[in-house]
């Protein structure tokens, strides 16, 4: 009996995992569908499935349009630039906070988290006259300054977490053996931590790539990543829908791609430690 | 030595001269629309007449993008040369001089031959302040076929009565098909362009000549019960989201009767291509109420550049080359006239070529004709603009104007009840800006 109900209940919390991951990865199915429809037939009333006329039109279109290559360039440089830069700060603090914590170790931790909780538009004016003044606008530099801060916080709250994962004997003992605090880091706590840095990594690199508020703000022509690119095809006066859609479908593609190449590390760093 | 030296100053003159030779680049920001897309498509005639001028294109959806220069001028960013911006914004910035002035603009350039609905929208004491490169009125697109089937005939210059009363035999709702499809959706562009201008046309303003909101008064009503009766009765299910884009994918599919919005929708249901009803689409002027004024609006993309630019003249040229007459002809020598840029000069409704491709052109131009900015109501109004308020808390209001106005649409409040949220919302804003204590 305790079987029969185990086994159904596998049953329904597969059938509703698999409900919920479709559900959600529908709207991307759809706009890498329209991308291979006319315009027309990307406005058709009931939608189009799949019989209609498959072209690639829209991608030639968009690859006239744009010069996706340096969107892309600079999408790169910016998120891989941005997570790099707030790993090398995130790591020593980390470590800091979760085998030497101090009385306000908490404070410090929940001051970073609440930067997170004021809305962007906020600052937008005073950083971009800061920016102004010190001639970062339009520069990957800038943006690279801006999503490490931006995300840091997070960064720094994940492998805060990984690290408090590591029983803190297995330093002591490297620390009885004489290993110095460099040697304690590299050999010992960072290759215990790999999984939890590589997911932090990666999803750090998810948000910077699909960071829209700050990279349509802060560029123009120079330094704008692909999500200026997208916004490019979207006209409230025009039904661009066809073209809207391969060009987000080239926007997302590298970091989809990225991301399923990537999955068994995401999915082990994110649950890393969550069950004991 | 000495050949060391000369070979020195040699290179020292070499990229003395390359400097001299490197180009010049401007950034233009602008819209996704289909005449400003053509126009980055054809930057080699530019670059041909003007070697020493390279542009660099900044495209973005219409909201994000009026975002972007506003903060850049207003900053003085510095990020754009030239910007594309609206009717709306050329009047506020050429007044607080964050524009240059094209009051000296070459005589080839002929300003006189700017439709003067256009040119007065653009002008702030006396100056020109922007250059249109697009203009486009509000219109009644209708099915010919649904109208015939009814038994009636459209009228070159409806009354909002017999809109009412074609919707009424036009719909069909079994078969999907809606007597008149407007906006619904809520915003200073979207659904509060349609319902300024259509309450001009019933006598409504948006202040008095104190700056006091207007909303309690019987025009309001009259505008707002005539537009929910239409919609409610006849209209497409879910109207309060639709807006443009929704509304031209309703017509293009044959959902709709009628539909009244931009003249650029023109082109897009008329071009078999994209619509199923291309060869059955009519035109007449936007409706009235018998007050002397229609309901349509007059919008222009214009090209702008901002005050303090490095690159001033070069801006100019671009400005130049991209507004005049010979863009124009070049546009047509390479894509026929039926694509050129409309709504800007006489000369373009005078030409029997263009005539004879856009079927749409002697609407569009009475149209624009019809609209009157600097007075575009009945009674006296102490600001500039058709279907908004050329003033810098408009776009605040507005949209939480089109909010009350949306949710009465979806059945949330009734009319009454919106326009006294109008009212009082408005009245609290102005006061807080100033205009009245």
């Amino acid at each position: 009996m305790a079987r029969a109900v185990s086994t159904r209940r596998k049953v329904f919390t597969t059938a509703l995992a698999w409900g919920l991951g479709l559900a959600i990865f529908f709207p991307i199915f759809w706009t890498v569908l329209t991308s291979f429809k006319t315009e027309a037939e990307a406005i058709a009333d009931p939608p189009l499935w799949v019989n209609f006329h498959w072209t690639l039109e829209n991608y030639v279109t968009v690859q006239e349009r744009s010069d996706y290559f340096r969107h892309f360039w600079n999408s790169v440089v910016i998120s891989v630039g941005s997570t790099l830069v707030g790993l090398i700060i995130a790591v020593p603090a980390a470590w800091a906070m979760a085998f030497v914590p101090g009385k306000r170790t908490k404070d410090v931790l929940m001051w970073m988290l609440s930067t997170k909780m004021l809305p962007p538009v906020g600052v937008l004016v005073p950083l971009y006259l800061i920016f102004r003044n010190l001639g970062l606008l339009d520069t990957r530099t800038g943006l690279v300054i801006v999503l490490t801060l931006i995300n840091l916080p997070i960064i720094i709250w994940m492998l805060y977490t990984y690290f408090k994962e590591i029983p803190v004997d297995i330093l002591e003992a490297a620390r009885m053996d004489g290993a110095g605090l460099r040697n304690e880091i590299l050999y010992v706590l960072t290759p215990m931590a790999v999984p939890g840095i590589a997911s932090t990594l990666l999803l750090n690199i998810i948000l910077a790539w699909n960071e829209a508020f700050w990279t349509l703000n802060l560029t123009a022509a120079k330094a704008a990543p692909l999500t200026a690119f997208i916004a490019s095809y979207s006209s409230p006066e025009g039904l661009f829908y066809a073209k809207l859609s391969a060009a987000s479908t080239m926007a997302i593609a590298p970091i989809l791609i990225m991301g399923w190449f990537s999955q068994k590390q995401l999915v082990r760093g994110l649950t890393f430690g969550a069950v004991k | 030595m000495t050949s060391t030296l000369r070979a020195l100053l040699g290179a020292c003159a070499v990229s003395a001269l390359s400097v001299a030779a490197q180009a010049e680049t401007i950034t233009v920001a602008t819209v996704n629309n289909g005449d400003m897309i053509r126009m980055q498509g054809l930057m080699d005639d530019f670059k041909a007449k003007h070697p020493d001028i390279d542009v660099e294109w900044v495209t973005l959806e219409e909201n994000v993008l009026r975002q972007r220069v506003t903060q850049d001028i207003a900053t003085k960013g510095g990020q754009f040369d030239v910007m594309t911006i609206g009717t709306y914004e050329v009047p506020i910035w050429g007044e607080r001089g964050w524009l240059v002035s094209l009051d000296d603009m070459p005589a080839a350039w002929d300003a006189d031959d700017l439709l003067p609905a256009i040119r007065g929208g653009l002008t702030m004491d006396g100056h020109l302040y922007a250059a249109p490169f697009y203009g486009e009125s509000s219109m009644v697109m209708y099915r010919k076929d649904l109208m015939e089937k009814a038994g009636l005939e459209m009228p070159e210059a409806p009354t909002w009565d017999f809109i009412a009363k074609a919707a009424a035999a036009m719909t069909d709702k079994d078969a999907e098909v809606y007597g008149i499809c407007l906006r619904g959706k809520a915003g200073w562009g979207e659904n509060m362009a349609f319902l300024t201008a259509m309450a001009n046309s019933f006598g409504a303003r948006w202040f008095d000549m104190d700056w006091k909101p207007q909303f309690d008064t019987e025009a309001w009503k009259t505008t707002l019960d005539t537009y929910l009766d239409l919609m409610n009765n006849y209209g497409p299910p879910g109207a309060s989201g639709n807006g443009f884009n929704e509304n031209l994918a309703l017509f293009q599919t044959g959902k709709c009767g009628m539909w009244i919005d931009a003249t650029v929708a023109a082109s897009f249901v008329t071009n078999p291509k994209d619509s199923k009803v291309a060869d059955q689409v009519g035109f007449a002027l936007a409706p009235d109420a018998g007050k002397g004024k229609r309901g349509n609006w007059l919008w222009a993309w214009n090209l702008g550049i901002p005050a303090g630019t490095k690159h001033e003249a070069a801006a100019k040229t671009f400005v130049e080359w991209a507004t005049s007459k010979e863009y124009t002809e070049l546009v047509a020598s390479k894509e026929g006239w039926a694509n050129v840029p409309p709504g800007t000069r006489t000369s373009l409704y005078e030409n029997p070529e263009y005539q004879k491709a856009a079927p749409f052109a002697k609407m569009t131009l009475d149209s624009i004709n019809a609209a009157d900015p600097q007075n575009p109501t009945v009674d006296p109004v102490p600001y500039v603009g058709v279907q908004f308020v050329a003033i810098p808390e408009f776009q605040g209001i507005g949209t939480a104007v089109g909010q009350q106005f949306s949710a009465a649409l979806a059945g949330q409040v009734s009319a009454e009840q919106a326009l006294q949220s109008a009212q009082s919302l408005t009245e609290r804003e102005m006061k807080k800006a100033g205009y009245y204590k």
